[in-house]
């Protein structure tokens, strides 16, 4: 049998991160693909490339055994019948369904254009999520995130001239209820009779245990493991996703259980509590988007809730969102969170400010020959340099930190290791959210977040790739809510 | 089939808002209740409604277009030189100015640059060209033009035919045709529609192409009205056509736009106008009311949006 979609030796670089490695993959008509892998693992950068909405530095793309390497795009990918629902929502949320799914249907022109727009999607919607409930002619901002998500879906499978052949989702059950989950997963494999390929991403182990075909795992931009799913079981499975090799805690010896709690509140979820003491680096872990950001952010808006006394202060990872005034000096960056103590006769000291900024210049190695250059003459990671400066010139003493390290070289990422056991030691507290797992060996105890909750705590000894990823990726025994 | 009231109300509120206007009006001077009063009252809405149709293009893609005041300004001073003596060279000034208008979305997208910051800078380009074309206050609006804008049809008045017309011109072209959903989906998720394989750099260009067709269109009925022109006629034009835009329920973000509303605005704003004339107020109190009016109607609509999100 020819593969439908063949890809080989995919590569992929983003600053100092090898997203794509090296990838080989291939996908049968009518075949359902399993794709799992921790934060980082390659999956999305993956996909990306396959609905051709990112460009392979390197690699081969062939689809029903024609070479499409050269120029693959969007365009290229639709009309050879693949499709992609990403997990962020790629729907207008001014249009209604009808107007989406003529969005994505060039061929939805001229008069009548509306009510087959709406016939399309309304017959797609019925046949994958019987009893649905959803009007087509809503906007989609109106509409809950779980029907939303149910019209991106549809969408995906509507056909008009191309016949759809592969269609890939990442986390679809993320916002559906059980039954609509169901209901997708009987979808598709019904469609699998008509050769309609399908690869499922998921953190949902039981998921794609059940529903997958074969079970490709990914880890640092290389497929690690390409397995027919009826050989693995899920602790083969969460195996394959870590190291082979175990580090031993790098934090072992630290322990901290008599210093003084700086916050103490009760964890997302209410199953654990969320504690910090003094001098610890606590890590929330687990997949990427789930609710350790909110997490941080909930404790940042509210410390009174977890019985902060302190100062506490954030470290952005989103350096460009809400990380860096980009039309500021490097200067001006360090010192921000520090002018209300800058003051003199209630205005600014240059001289202050001046001073701080080349003092953490030299502590923290930021390289630039002067620290009045604008903050984007830095790379990337001298800007996330910047942004820790700016946490620690200030009187803070509880440093919340957004997964900062995110796009960073290791040379930095060293160095500011370094920097936040040696402040810790000093008596500062960190809670750092990470989306890499080899992060987590700085950590002194580590909490585990899973669909927006706090499940499971782990202490230092308790630390391992293994048990992070366990407790990161539900098995469908435990409790469906 | 389910009404949803509150949704109704809401898009209603900008003919709501117009019903109040006239009907104060023609408490106030019920001669105005007439073919000739009506007339007289909206005849300048006419460049108006074209202006605020110009400012809402622009926003369907999520700018704000500063320089709309400027362009029909420099419209109508080339409509009453260089239309006038030398038609040809009148009309390829401004299909070239029509151009630039794409030229400048193109820019926008191209460089990913501020759109404020840009019509701004633009707005001066438009004023200092209207005063190199016309530098004193005169010139003549060509007569088959004064003729088109006085014309008048049996029954009903050409101001209110010409607010019916652009409106169902304009929510055909932008909300029913499959072309429309695009330049709209365009502002709601741009992209979602870089992803289904759309260019934002020429829907870019079209929006801001067809907001420079409807500036021209506003320049050339002005200069009809007035039959002169200056190189300051239309400066108001640019706060006018946002305000007429957003009180018809058009958004600054997200590609929420309604033409039919924005025509609506239009109207309520040069209504505004001619009731505080009827009321003897100092003209000076003119664009206080006019914001009054404006933060009356917003309030209302957020007032409805809050009740709409505690259901």
């Amino acid at each position: 049998m020819t593969a439908l979609v063949e890809l080989g030796g995919l590569e992929k670089r983003y600053e100092a991160v090898r997203a794509l490695d090296g990838v080989d993959l291939s996908v049968a008509a009518g075949e359902v693909l399993g794709l799992v892998g921790h934060n980082g693992a390659g999956k999305s950068t993956l996909i990306n490339v396959l609905a051709g909405t990112v460009v392979p530095d390197a690699g081969r793309i062939e689809v029903r055994g024609e070479d499409l390497t050269r120029g693959y795009d969007v365009t290229t990918a639709t009309d050879r019948g693949i499709r992609c629902v990403f997990q962020e929502l790629s729907l207008c949320p001014n249009l209604t369904a009808a107007e989406n799914t003529r969005i994505v249907h060039r061929s939805i022109r001229g008069h009548g254009w509306h009510e087959r727009a709406r016939a399309l999607i309304m017959a797609t919607l019925d046949a994958v999520f019987p009893g649905h409930g959803i009007r087509p002619d809503r906007r989609i901002g109106d509409l809950s995130i779980g029907r939303r998500q149910m019209v991106e879906i549809a969408r995906a499978f509507t056909e008009t001239e191309t016949p759809v052949r592969l269609v890939i989702l990442d986390e679809p059950t993320s916002s559906l209820d059980s039954t609509a989950a169901e209901q997708l997963l009987a979808y598709v494999r019904r469609r699998q009779a008509d050769g309609v390929a399908t690869i499922l991403i998921s953190h949902l182990l039981g998921e794609i245990l059940s529903a997958a075909d074969r079970v490709v795992v990914m880890r640092d931009g290389k497929v690690v493991a390409d397995r027919a799913a009826s050989t693995l079981a899920r602790d083969a499975l969460v195996g394959l996703m870590g190291h082979v090799a175990q580090q031993p805690g790098a934090a072992a010896g630290r322990r901290r259980l008599d210093a003084a709690k700086v916050l103490d509140g009760p964890g997302p979820g209410g199953r654990h509590r969320l504690e910090l003491r003094r001098g610890e680096v606590v890590g929330l872990a687990g997949l990427a988007g789930h609710g350790q950001t909110a997490a941080l952010l909930a404790i940042y808006d509210r410390p009174r809730a977890f019985a902060a006394e302190a100062a506490l202060a954030f470290v952005a990872g989103d350096r460009q969102a809400d990380g860096v005034f980009p039309l500021w000096s490097i200067r001006d960056n360090i010192a921000v969170r520090s002018f209300a103590a800058l003051r003199r006769h209630g205005l600014l000291d240059e001289g202050g400010v001046s001073e701080l900024a080349e003092t953490w210049r030299q502590r923290i190695g930021i390289r630039t020959p002067d620290v009045r250059n604008p903050i984007l003459s830095l790379s990337g990671g001298n800007q996330q340099k910047v942004l820790f400066a700016r946490a620690l010139a200030s009187a803070a003493t509880i440093i919340l930190m957004d997964d900062p390290m995110r796009g960073v070289d290791v040379g930095t990422k060293s160095e500011v290791y370094a920097l936040i056991r040696q402040e810790a030691t000093a008596g500062r507290s960190f809670l750092w959210y990470t989306t890499e797992l080899d992060e987590l060996v700085h950590c002194d105890r580590v909490y585990v977040f899973r669909e927006d909750e706090i499940v499971a705590h782990l202490e230092q000894d308790e630390i391992t790739e293994r048990a992070v990823l366990q407790a990161s990726f539900r098995a469908d025994t435990e409790a469906v809510a | 089939m389910i009404i949803d009231w509150r949704e109704l109300v809401r898009t209603s509120l900008p003919a709501l808002a117009l019903a109040a206007l006239l009907g104060a009006i023609f408490w106030l001077q019920p001669r105005a209740m007439s073919y000739q009063g009506l007339n007289l009252l909206l005849n300048l809405s006419i460049p108006i409604v074209f202006a605020t149709l110009a400012q809402m293009f622009v926003l369907t893609v999520g700018d704000l277009d500063l320089g709309i005041g400027g362009f029909v300004t420099f419209v109508a001073c080339v409509t009453v030189t260089w239309l006038a003596e030398a038609p040809l060279v009148g009309v390829l000034i401004l299909v070239a100015a029509i151009g630039l208008y794409a030229a400048v979305g193109a820019l926008i997208e191209l460089r990913n640059l501020p759109a404020i910051v840009v019509t701004l800078g633009m707005s001066f380009v438009w004023f200092g060209l209207a005063v190199i074309v016309l530098p004193s206050p005169g010139g003549r609006t060509p007569e088959w033009l004064i003729a088109a804008v006085r014309l008048r049809p049996p029954g009903i008045p050409l101001a209110i035919l010409a607010a019916v017309g652009i409106g169902l011109v304009g929510h055909l072209l932008l909300m029913r045709t499959s072309f429309g959903v695009v330049l709209r989906g365009a502002g709601g998720n741009p992209r979602a529609i870089t992803r289904a394989g759309w260019s934002m750099l020429q829907i870019r260009m079209t929006l801001y192409a067809l907001a420079g067709l409807m500036g021209v269109f506003a320049g050339l009925t002005l200069a009809g009205i007035t039959t002169s022109a200056d190189a300051n006629i239309a400066l108001r034009y640019t706060l006018l056509s946002i305000a007429g835009a957003i009180l018809g329920g058009s958004q600054f973000t997200g590609g929420r736009v309604s033409p039919i509303g924005a025509v609506l605005g239009a109207l309520v704003m040069t209504l505004a106008a001619s009731f505080l004339a009827f009321l003897r107020l100092n003209p000076d109190w003119q664009i206080g009311v006019q914001g009054a009016i404006l933060i009356l109607v917003l309030a209302l609509r957020a007032v409805l949006d809050r009740l709409a999100g505690e259901r």
